[in-house]
């Protein structure tokens, strides 16, 4: 990405969401939520499954609407007027398949739309080819989704963001139930977009593979910021990316079910009933 | 068969408006029906259907109203209006989320018939008089009805053909067509429209009952074979005018009702493509669909251990 781009956007922030709140099925999901992500930043959107996270980035991008609250992405209002072409967003999974065949070609063009633009672009094909050769699909473009796996299926989701070339690129929990080359391809992609001067919002389980990615987390819980500020660093010698588990630790307790709860049980079963 | 017959069942003006009808339906309604089979909508047809009855009616009593000769003048355009209308308000209904997609095409059937034979009646008619609307009488088309149904088919393939990629778009993954700042229920809309008017278009060829076969079971049978969702469209559109003017022509020298023998053949078609499928499709290739993950279980072997 050229040095003027980031001028024209350098002083305003890729988002700037106040008093972000939703309310789906009747239920407040997000509760006056303010997220302000400058451009450049990779920022980690952590919390439990159910905090608001997959929402508050749904929200900031117009997929569910706002109850109250204002969002700007890339410095303008949320709407048809944004800058979508600058925009790409990959969600946690392809949705299911209807029975109809797509080609990864047909899916990863479709990321071409945005706003106003209905038909894609002339060179459509070149751009889409080079999006799929960046997250090593070279050779699957005539390939149905609906055939691949997982991960392949994934790496069809990141290149339909990247084919826009986006300035801000969010990305839903991209790694859970992710095979480790796929998760690799999302932490280089995510490391040069940052190196051309990307923003990237991350919605993550845990830091992972993208620690050392992470400039700020944003932490949610039941539909709240409670932390915003540098990422949770684990404590040393524990449960950092390269730690393994090797000391002799004793074996977690087996699930409340099954025979290994016979010997416990058993007096217990014994016992007559109160 | 010999040459001559048919020559003589192509010369005869009657035949060539029922083919060129039946050639215009089986082109356009799988079109609009890869898109819905996409959008797991595949009864909005029926829906849509059942609500142009009423409409079908309306027509017929401002005719009457309007004392016009014959009193369907307006049949068409009132299945246009009513159709148009019906699908808009489905598509409303589903976005809002208030009732479940298929509660609201049940709605739909429902009141779209009771409608239509409560209207048909006021306006002087019968039960009668709708049956050709809903059973299709594609040898009673005029050359007014062809007139509507070229138009109305050219607008179909024009807007669906033309934003087939938008279409596709927000048929394959609604959320991220809106996270893309797509006019997202403006494309549902334009579709429900494009299947509103389609369903008008191919009432006269398989009546409303059965209307919602030809844009939906051939989709069913291109997508068995087609490996992308361009191949089936076009896979589909050419199985549906097969099907149209083979049922046609079937029913120029046998005396079977067109519409019926139409979706029946196109069945027939499915069951056949579907029974031959494990023998004629590539086998996919295999593939672990395991994926490799970094918390994975390592076994150790027992020798390696101290």
């Amino acid at each position: 990405m050229s040095a003027d781009r980031t001028d024209a956007t350098g002083p305003t922030n890729a988002v700037e969401a106040h008093g972000v709140e939703v309310t789906l099925g009747g239920s407040r999901i997000l509760l006056g939520v303010d997220v302000v992500v400058p451009a450049g930043e990779v920022v980690a959107l952590l919390g439990t499954n159910g905090s608001g996270k997959s929402t508050l980035v749904r929200a900031l991008l117009g997929a569910v609407p706002l109850s109250a609250g204002t969002v700007h992405l890339l410095g303008e209002p949320l709407g048809p007027r944004a800058p979508w072409s600058r925009i790409g967003y990959v969600p946690q999974r392809m949705p299911a398949s209807s029975g109809v065949s797509a080609t990864a070609v047909e899916v990863v063009a479709s990321g071409l739309l945005h706003g106003r633009a209905l038909r894609p672009p002339r060179g459509w094909r070149t751009r889409v080819r080079a999006a799929l050769d960046a997250v090593g699909m070279a050779g699957h473009e005539r390939r149905p989704v609906q055939e691949m796996s997982g991960g392949q299926q994934q790496r069809v989701l990141i290149a339909r963001a990247l084919v826009r070339e986006p300035e801000l690129l969010v990305l839903d929990e991209p790694t859970s139930g992710i095979d480790v080359p796929t998760q690799a391809t999302f932490v280089d992609t995510v490391a040069r977009l940052h190196g051309q001067g990307a923003t990237v919002v991350v919605i993550l389980h845990e830091l992972g593979p993208f620690e050392p990615l992470i400039q700020r987390a944003v932490v949610l819980r039941h539909g709240r910021v409670v932390h915003d500020g540098l990422p949770p660093r684990p404590r040393l010698d524990h449960a950092g990316a390269t730690h393994h588990h090797e000391h002799a630790h004793h074996d977690p307790d087996p699930p409340p079910t099954g025979p290994a709860l016979g010997p416990t049980l058993g007096p217990t079963l014994g016992m007559e009933a109160p | 068969m010999s040459w001559d017959a048919v020559v003589e069942m192509l010369s005869s003006p009657l035949m060539q408006r029922a083919l060129l009808a039946a050639i215009l339906v089986g082109a356009t309604a799988p079109i609009v029906g890869t898109f819905l089979v996409q959008r797991r909508m595949a009864l909005m047809g029926d829906g849509i259907g059942h609500v142009a009855l009423t409409g079908v009616a309306l027509g017929w009593l401002i005719g009457t109203w309007a004392d016009l000769v014959p009193q369907d003048t307006l049949a068409i355009p009132g299945a246009v209006v009513a159709a148009v209308v019906g699908s808009i308000v489905i598509e409303l209904v589903r976005e809002r989320g208030r009732t479940s997609g298929d509660l609201a095409l049940a709605l739909m059937f429902y009141g779209g018939i009771a409608g239509g034979v409560l209207l048909i009646k006021v306006a002087g008619g019968t039960n009668a008089s709708l049956v050709s609307y809903l059973f299709g009488s594609i040898s009673t088309v005029s050359t007014t009805d062809l007139w509507w149904m070229v138009a109305l088919a050219a607008l179909v393939l024009v807007v669906g053909i033309g934003l087939r990629v938008a279409l596709f778009t927000v048929s394959h993954d609604e959320e991220f067509a809106r996270a893309s700042g797509l006019p997202t229920r403006w494309l549902a809309i334009t579709l429900a429209t494009l299947a509103a008017l389609t369903v008008t278009v191919a009432m006269r060829v398989v009546g409303l009952l059965l209307v919602s076969a030809i844009m939906i079971v051939p989709v069913a049978i291109a997508q068995l074979y087609a490996r992308s969702f361009g191949r089936t469209m076009v896979a589909a559109s050419v199985t549906g005018v097969s099907v149209s003017v083979v049922g046609l022509v079937l029913t120029y020298w046998n005396d079977i009702p067109p519409g019926a023998t139409i979706v029946v053949l196109a069945i027939a078609v499915y069951a056949v493509a579907a029974g031959l499928r494990p023998a004629l499709r590539r086998p996919v290739p295999a593939h672990d669909p395991h994926p490799d993950l970094p918390d994975d279980v390592v076994l150790a072997r027992e020798d390696t251990r101290d």
